[in-house]
């Protein structure tokens, strides 16, 4: 494993960076459309409620991938855990995506097997554990980054779909910054206690509302973000 | 089995069901009492039917519930319970707890069919569904959970639901709600204000060659099929009435699907 560099958190959790995130709602669409989202208060608890299901699980899979759990198993707990066919869909997209920009990044034989097991795209968080790893990051990195991308994709899409101010949205994300703080660390626990205690045992949080509005979103016909 | 000490109550009901050989489906264990006491009711056809009739409301504060149910190869067990389950503040601290084991047996089946679970005002419940499917043994499920009575704020809930096939995860789901849950629960992301939500689950190896295809089942419930031979419904509702309409219609079109 190379050496730590924080920095590396930058690349990685860096927007621009090419793994195709910025083309997803986190759900964020379909809240809008059913009007469950309409300002920047109704974004901060749509995200909070997210930070705390699909963040948690999401960050703990990318933590035990760090801690280099075996990367079918997290595949496969990442699978029971997401019910929806169209967010299992997006997350291997993601999954694909994330796998060949980390490659390209940060080359190294772990991301290579992974990338010729799973053809069609692991689970992005499972990925992005990875290529934390890979980066030569920490487990707690790694956390952070899921955590964060989980809030910051539906603030920026709802800047575009309700043209909200932005700095509303910084906003929102900035008051989620001491809560994110402690969802990171539950996640790194449960990681390491799935070290001991099997990939079964990591959080099962789940959101109903955002499973069933991902396959209403998945029948639309016309979209602005593709999940 | 059964008790009732300061810190509150523990009981167990224990159900085996084993094919009888003459194309029925026998019980050879069936135990427990008092809030879980099993009654065999009449068959149904091959299929042996229990029904959970419960003698104490409950789960309070401090009550440990469980129930165990095993299917052995070729039978048929059709699980239900009486009542709605109602969970309390109770006079012992802490949380209570109701944790189901399901056990299926190759070609064994089981329909596990409870009424509602209510989490009242004040009350503090966690429960824990995990069924372990060999491979080939069927499953249908049905869980409901309401926030409060007519009205009423709810009590703390945490529910996890974990089906396992073939020794692998096929499913595994919480839902944490009520004062004290993670932030956002009855935001627009988890529940959004309902006050019921359900899953149906179908574990049918049996069924034709193309799978469901996944699809709304009117607003607020999807079919959604999961990775391997089965399905789920999920739904959320403003009641209990609302939700169990939308769980037994997609109910009658699952069980269509496979005729």
């Amino acid at each position: 494993m190379p050496l730590m560099s924080r920095a590396a958190l930058l690349v990685l959790a860096d927007g621009r960076f090419p793994a195709g995130g910025h083309a997803h709602s986190g759900g964020a669409e379909a809240a809008v459309k059913a009007g469950r989202v309409t300002d920047a208060a109704t974004l901060e608890r749509f995200c909070r409620g997210r930070l705390h299901t699909t963040g948690l699980v999401a960050a703990s899979l990318a933590a035990a991938a760090v801690l280099g759990l075996a990367a079918d198993e997290l595949d496969a707990a990442a699978d029971a855990r997401t019910p929806s066919p169209a967010l299992r869909t997006t997350a291997r997209r993601l999954g694909r995506q994330l796998v060949r920009a980390a490659r390209a990044t940060w080359p190294s034989p772990e991301l290579d097997a992974l990338a010729k097991a799973f053809p069609k795209g692991a689970h992005q968080p499972v990925v992005l554990g990875l290529t934390a790893r890979a980066a030569g990051l920490e487990p707690l990195d790694a956390a952070y980054c899921a955590l964060y991308e989980s809030v910051s994709g539906p603030a920026t899409a709802t800047v575009r779909l309700l043209s909200l101010d932005p700095f509303d949205a910084t906003g929102v994300l900035a008051r989620l910054a001491p809560e994110l703080d402690r969802v990171a660390d539950r996640a790194v626990e449960a990681a390491r206690r799935a070290l001991t205690e099997g990939v079964d045992d990591l959080p099962a949080a789940s959101a109903p509302l955002l499973e069933i509005g991902a396959q209403a979103h998945a029948a639309w016909p016309v979209r602005l973000f593709a999940s | 089995m059964d008790g009732v000490t300061a810190a509150g109550v523990t009981a167990r009901a224990r159900i085996e069901a084993r094919a009888d050989g003459r194309g029925g489906t026998a019980l050879p264990v069936l135990e427990g009492g008092g809030p879980l006491a099993p009654r065999r009711t009449r068959a149904h056809g091959t299929e042996a039917r229990v029904l959970l009739v419960g003698a104490m409301s409950g789960p309070l504060g401090g009550d440990r519930f469980a129930v165990e149910a095993r299917v052995g190869e070729g039978a048929r067990l059709h699980l239900g319970s009486a009542a709605a389950t109602l969970a309390l503040p109770g006079q012992a601290k802490g949380e209570a707890r109701y944790d189901v084991r399901i056990d299926v047996a190759a070609g064994g089946e089981l329909h596990w069919l409870p009424e509602q679970l209510i989490s009242a005002r004040g009350s503090d419940l966690h429960v824990t569904t995990r069924a372990e499917l060999a491979p080939g043994a069927r499953l249908l499920l049905r869980e409901e959970q309401v926030l409060g009575r007519a009205g009423e704020e709810p009590g703390r809930l945490t529910s996890r639901l974990t089906v396992r096939l073939g020794g692998a995860p096929l499913l595994d789901q919480e839902l944490s709600c009520g004062p004290g849950a993670p932030g956002g629960w009855d935001g627009p992301a988890v529940l959004g204000g309902h006050r019921a939500v359900g899953q149906l689950v179908l574990v049918a190896p049996g069924s034709p060659a193309n799978p469901a295809e996944a699809r709304m089942l009117g607003e607020g419930t999807a079919l959604m099929p999961l990775a391997g031979r089965a399905v789920l419904v999920s739904a959320v509702a403003p009641d209990a009435l609302a939700l169990r309409r939308r769980l037994d219609e997609a109910l009658a079109l699952l069980t269509a699907d496979r005729k």
